[in-house]
């Protein structure tokens, strides 16, 4: 029970993290209909530039302005890439982003070297906020996921209440009628690419010290994250949201536990002898699967559902 | 989503050609004839035993990366798992090695890589038949996910990949066949480039088949194919498999010539690497490929002994390829096809010639910037003096850093102000193409 309370607690900060990312990326794959590739490489770069930030002017400043940051390298990178290579087709876009991908990963080498970087959790909040049981849990956690919560709130509010939000809803489905009655369409493009990359970047920031903040990072949470929408259905941010909890509960559940389909065999009164070639397959357990998991899924996903969880697009 | 490629200019060698590719067999036996003589001459042009084994690596690059294009050029299908096909026909062929050479097979060497096309045919039929039902970005995507999946599984099951060591073999197995028992590199690069032969050929034969065609009506518009009565999801899965059986001939010769294989050979690293040598080289043209094949396995040789910052430069150049020349390397080549046939190529050389000049000034001080700042950044490993282009650099005094920063940034002025030289002669030209067409 404990065990399972706190996996849950778990599951659903780093789940709630996911969406920080996979929201961004599907709003941006639904309007432009190109999956960044790179957008973990700007969650990346937010717990890079919060741990430059923090060493000058401390934690709270680095939450509000590295974000902020990221944003605008995202829309520069939207303005001064992403747009000229629009002409050439989704193949050269998607490529232009896997590109980013590496150079982005090499920049990181350069100015910050190849080892884990010390980002550390602000001492203010590296307190236990409450205890379940006997297990202490950490006040940052908690902070985490108000902070995620919040985030999804006011964007979710944006996106449905406001003026620049409409426009944005319409963009998605209509994008020549929002250009005829007179708005800038390109440039809406360019916030939401800007917006996404500042969410993935808010995640880096909050992110980064509760794990860690390495080179390896963009590529261990990117596939993660194309998982997430590809599962949720891409385009929906509603299946964005399902997958991230229920790949936030997936990742922290299968590393723990340790049983495997020998068990199984156990239950119904079948032993495997150790010579048979079975064993090694059977022996496996979920930690060691843990890895694979996610793409197993999601390919499982794909056959039995080519849309998605929630998707409504075939391709 | 459907027209993926649609909008990438593609300017097609085999459509322009078709008429005359029937009539012209042989242009083509004198091309491959010309093909196979390099093949030959080559080693005994670089003796360096160095050089050696860079030709057998160039040999294997050119095979899969012209896989590859079977998928991203011909049939417009993105893949970031190519290096899977490739990774476990090379493991398939690591154990059936062991296996001869323990002498509970009798295969020779010299088939081993039909063994490895098998494997990659065997693994394509399965997962190909997942992927392929897809396509555009999601295809990409489940592409991507088996390769991890693929790749995650690589620590799972330490008896078939070797776990961190890899799986090692021996290619000198039994008596000399005729005097060859691939222990010198020599007879192995003269393997290689027979296979590469072969391989490049059947390949290039197969885009002149209906299947090759139908690929290509794929890749452009397949609605259009569904409506004239062809299913595209079949036409995709075909190729899959093929483009997945010439990977595995590479995998096989790979085993051959390193007689290692370990799990980063099937890695999003090394499919993205494929993917870099065919984008480079022109995914537009048959030989384009080859091209970026030839060129990648140099540079990424060369270069990595050089430097440390050699990935960056890497992905510099693709993503500046991406954006300023598409096509590739061919396309670039493609486009001056015209003025040289009308004898106007020296209209173009003096811009070409001033522009290169001030690009070579501009990338002098990148490159000087770059290098110093990682010296500064990794001192302690590197040290924070070193040797730059002849001359003794500390970084950490500030004279190095303005220097460097004035050539780059008097470089990239000076490009773009003779950028415009370039474009005129390119608009002249154009005019006195279009005169002499009328």
């Amino acid at each position: 029970m404990e065990f399972f309370a706190i996996s849950m607690l778990n599951g659903l900060s780093y789940g709630l993290l996911l969406f920080l990312l996979s929201s961004g990326l599907t709003l941006i794959f639904s309007m432009m209909g190109v999956l960044n590739f790179a957008h973990a490489s700007f969650y990346m770069l937010g717990a890079y530039f919060a741990y430059q930030l923090t060493g000058y002017l401390g934690f709270w400043p680095a939450l509000v302005i590295a974000p902020l940051a990221v944003g605008v390298l995202g829309a520069l990178t939207e303005r001064w890439g992403l747009r000229t290579v629009h002409k050439y087709g989704h193949v050269a876009e998607l490529l232009f982003t896997f590109g980013l991908f590496y150079l982005i990963e090499e920049v990181v080498h350069l100015i910050w070297g190849r080892a884990p970087v010390d980002y550390r959790v602000p001492a203010v909040l590296d307190f236990s906020a409450f205890t379940i049981f006997s297990t202490s849990y950490p006040a940052y956690r908690v902070f985490m996921m108000a902070v995620s919560v919040g985030m999804l709130l006011s964007l979710y509010l944006l996106l449905t209440r406001t003026r620049i939000g409409l426009i944005i809803q319409a963009s998605l489905s209509h994008p020549h009628m929002v250009e005829a009655l007179g708005h800038n369409v390109p440039r809406v493009f360019m916030l939401v690419f800007g917006g996404g990359c500042a969410l993935a970047g808010l995640a880096g920031v909050i992110g980064g010290n509760a794990f860690v903040t390495e080179p390896g990072m963009a590529a261990a949470v990117g596939t993660i994250v194309f998982v997430v929408v590809v599962f949720g259905g891409m385009g929906s941010l509603a299946g964005a949201f399902i997958a991230s909890l229920f790949f936030g509960a997936v990742q922290t559940f299968s590393v723990a536990l340790d049983y495997s389909l020998l068990n199984l065999l156990d239950v119904f009164g079948v032993s495997v002898e150790r010579t048979s070639g079975w064993y090694d397959v059977l022996s496996l357990s979920i930690a060691q699967m843990a890895p694979v998991l996610p793409y197993l899924l999601m390919v499982l996903m794909l056959v039995v559902r080519p849309t998605g969880l929630m998707g409504t697009r075939e391709t | 989503m459907r027209d993926l490629t649609a909008k990438v200019e593609v300017p097609s060698l085999e459509t322009a050609s078709l008429p005359r590719t029937r009539f012209a067999l042989g242009r083509q036996l004198a091309l491959w004839s010309v093909v196979a003589a390099v093949l030959l001459v080559l080693p005994l042009l670089f003796e360096q035993s160095f050089a050696l084994s860079m030709l057998s690596q160039m040999g294997i690059a050119v095979i899969f990366a012209l896989s590859y294009n079977m998928l991203l050029g011909q049939t417009g299908m993105l893949s970031f798992g190519h290096a899977v096909y490739f990774g476990l026909g090379s493991f398939v062929c690591a154990h059936v090695l062991n296996a001869i050479g323990a002498g509970a097979l009798g295969l020779p060497v010299t088939l081993l890589p039909l063994v490895g096309g098998l494997a990659g045919l065997g693994f394509g039929i399965v997962f190909g038949y997942v992927t392929t039902k897809r396509s555009g970005t999601p295809f990409a995507m489940i592409s991507l996910g088996i390769a991890e999946m693929v790749a995650a599984s690589a620590l799972m099951f330490p008896a078939f990949f070797g776990g961190e060591g890899g799986i090692v073999t021996d290619r000198v197995v039994g008596d000399p066949v005729l005097g060859v028992s691939f222990g010198p590199q020599i007879e192995v690069y003269y393997l290689i480039a027979g296979w590469c032969l072969l391989c490049m050929i059947a390949m290039y034969a197969l885009t002149q088949t209906p299947l090759g065609r139908m690929a290509n009506a794929v890749r452009d518009n397949p609605e259009r194919v569904r409506f004239i009565g062809y299913d595209p999801t079949r036409v995709r899965y075909r190729m899959f498999c093929l483009a997945s059986f010439f990977a595995g001939i590479a995998g096989g010769l790979a085993t051959i010539n390193y007689e290692i294989v370990t799990a980063e050979t099937l890695g999003l690293m090394a499919s993205g690497n494929v993917l870099f040598m065919a984008f480079v080289g022109g995914i537009g043209h048959f030989f384009g490929p080859v091209i970026g094949a030839v060129l990648v396995s140099y540079l990424q040789s060369a270069l990595s002994t050089y430097t440390q910052a050699w990935l960056l430069y890497f992905g510099l150049f693709f993503v500046i390829m991406i954006l300023f020349a598409p096509g590739g390397i061919a396309s670039l080549f493609a486009v001056h096809a015209a003025p040289l046939r009308h004898g106007l190529l020296s209209r173009l050389i003096p811009g070409y010639l001033l522009c290169g000049a001030m690009l070579a000034v501009m990338l002098l001080g990148f490159i000087a910037l770059v290098e110093m700042l990682y010296h500064f950044e990794q001192g302690a490993a590197l040290g924070r003096e070193f040797n730059l282009f002849g001359f003794h650099v500390d970084v950490t005094l500030l004279k190095p850093w303005l220097v460097a920063g004035a050539v780059f940034a008097v470089g990239l002025a000076a490009f773009l102000f003779t950028l415009p030289v370039v474009k005129r002669a390119w608009a002249a030209v154009h005019v006195e193409l279009q005169a002499r067409d009328a």
